[in-house]
């Protein structure tokens, strides 16, 4: 098959977009951050499946899965990223996600990242990151998926 | 190869939730995996109901389905959605924002949404909608419930897919002429008026009645189908359970008329009809449409050389003499 020789080039050659799902876990209500990246994102040519606030681990877990997304985004502003992010990451692994590449973004402190990290959160977009800081990351990132028929 | 039952086709007929959202990837791709999972599931399809849902941007769509969900879930439906967003056309991204209105079913596994780019598709639609609702088909949803994009007047072409297809209006988009235009309001089988604990929603309804009434007083045909004007609010809410007897209704007054096989064909047309155009533009343009040979094309338009027309000619003529 084509997609095994080389992965990156074809999806590159098929002009296949990468699809992320954006997500507010918890019951932190301010989704600016998180329309600004999602905006950010199309812009770049992702297709972004925005799902808003308020989200459960099974609600992220469950639409990773049906939209067969490549990447998670979790936006989070409360501080409870140390309690709701275990959850999220356990709930991809139960519906067979375990391969999407999850980043986050919103007020993670410094000290907390090395932890978040260890969770299998791939990067921390903190306030002031540059966009395109955050497109390139995911576009260089975002796992390549096989399958046989 | 890999064994034939465990094929991701094979999967997906038994139920697996991770093969299906793997092969709708690969249909709306439409790469090679794609087409061959498309053809060993295209026999099982043509049982599940395609239920069509336009309507303007802003008007309850999304919204409107998640209570369909609802109620076809309490009559132990399985019940697949595809929700189209428009893909931006200068980037190619898109924001699909219809999940949204549709997150309480993530625990119901009898429940799959998917959401779609139009990828530059015109009408409301994208390339592969059909192809994804037949994997859907095959799994054995039913209905498969397609949201188009935001339309406006003119985007009709879901009504050639659909086999029922809802026009979702609201109160206050303008007077009574309106529903005098043609294009969009001639192609809905049920109206839908959403939003309806409104003002203005009897008005409307009253406008739309008074419309068909317009055409049908003329040659009252009972064997014809006059398109039922429901309201519906998902607020309060009322007029779901009215919405999908009417559905049901349609259903077997396709089947009772003959219509339903009259559809299919005109399905089966529409579709054919729009893979020999994206496979010609293709074939003409090479792969990808800023070929050397188009943009010579476009060049002489561009200079006035020659028109649009002729030039579209000299292509297909060169494919002609190719042999293609």
């Amino acid at each position: 098959m084509a997609d095994q020789q080389s992965p990156r080039a074809e999806q590159r050659t098929e002009h296949r977009s990468i699809r992320i799902l954006v997500a507010k876990p918890g019951l932190d209500g301010h989704d600016r951050g998180a329309k600004v990246l999602t905006r950010a994102f199309r812009d770049a040519g992702f297709e972004v499946i925005y799902t808003g606030l308020f989200q459960t681990a099974e609600m992220i877990a469950s639409a990773a899965l049906q939209e067969d997304v490549d990447v998670v985004g979790l936006s989070i502003l409360s501080g409870a990223h140390m309690t709701l992010f275990p959850p999220i990451m356990a709930a991809l692994k139960a519906v067979g996600r375990e391969d999407v590449l999850v980043v986050a973004g919103g007020t993670i402190p410094e000290d907390d990242i090395p932890a978040v990290k260890a969770m299998g959160v791939a990067a921390v977009f903190g306030p002031g990151t540059p966009l395109q800081t955050a497109i390139s990351f995911v576009r260089d990132n975002a796992p390549i998926r096989l399958d046989s028929a | 190869m890999p064994d034939a039952r465990h094929s991701l086709s094979a999967r997906v007929i038994a139920g697996d939730t991770s093969a299906l959202a793997r092969v709708l990837t690969r249909v709306e791709n439409g790469d090679e995996i794609g087409r061959a999972a498309l053809e060993r599931l295209y026999p099982q399809s043509g049982k599940a109901h395609l239920i069509g849902i336009t309507g303007p941007p802003g008007a309850g769509k999304s919204t409107l389905v998640n209570e369909m969900i609802r109620a076809y879930r309490g009559r132990g439906a399985k019940v697949a959605v595809i929700a189209i967003d428009p893909s931006s056309p200068i980037s190619g991204g898109a924001t699909l924002g219809d999940r949204i209105r549709m997150t309480e079913w993530h625990a119901d596994p009898e429940v799959f949404i998917r959401s779609m780019a139009s990828r530059r598709f015109g009408g409301g639609l994208a390339q592969n909608a059909l192809a994804v609702a037949s994997v859907f088909d095959a799994a054995g949803f039913d209905p498969v419930i397609i949201e188009t994009v935001g339309t406006g007047q003119d985007e009709v072409a879901i009504a050639r897919l659909a086999l029922t297809t809802l026009l979702v209006q609201v109160p206050g988009m303008g007077d009574s002429v309106q529903t005098l235009k043609a294009g969009a309001l001639e192609i809905g089988d049920i109206i839908v008026i959403a939003k309806a604990d409104r003002p203005g929603a009897n008005e409307l309804v009253r406008d739309l009645r008074r419309l068909q009434t317009l055409t049908f007083d003329e040659a009252i045909d009972t064997a014809s189908w006059n398109p039922p004007v429901v309201k519906t609010s998902a607020t309060t809410p009322f007029g779901i359970d009215d919405l999908i007897a009417a559905i049901e209704k349609h259903r077997d007054w396709l089947v009772a008329s003959g219509e339903m096989d009259v559809r299919r064909r005109q399905n089966a047309a529409t579709e054919l009809a729009s893979w020999i155009q994206f496979g010609l533009l293709r074939k003409v343009a090479g792969e990808g449409a800023d070929s050397d040979r188009l943009l010579e094309q476009v060049e002489r338009i561009f200079l006035r050389q020659s028109t649009p027309q002729a030039a579209a000619e000299r292509l297909l003529n060169e494919l002609r003499r190719a042999g293609g």
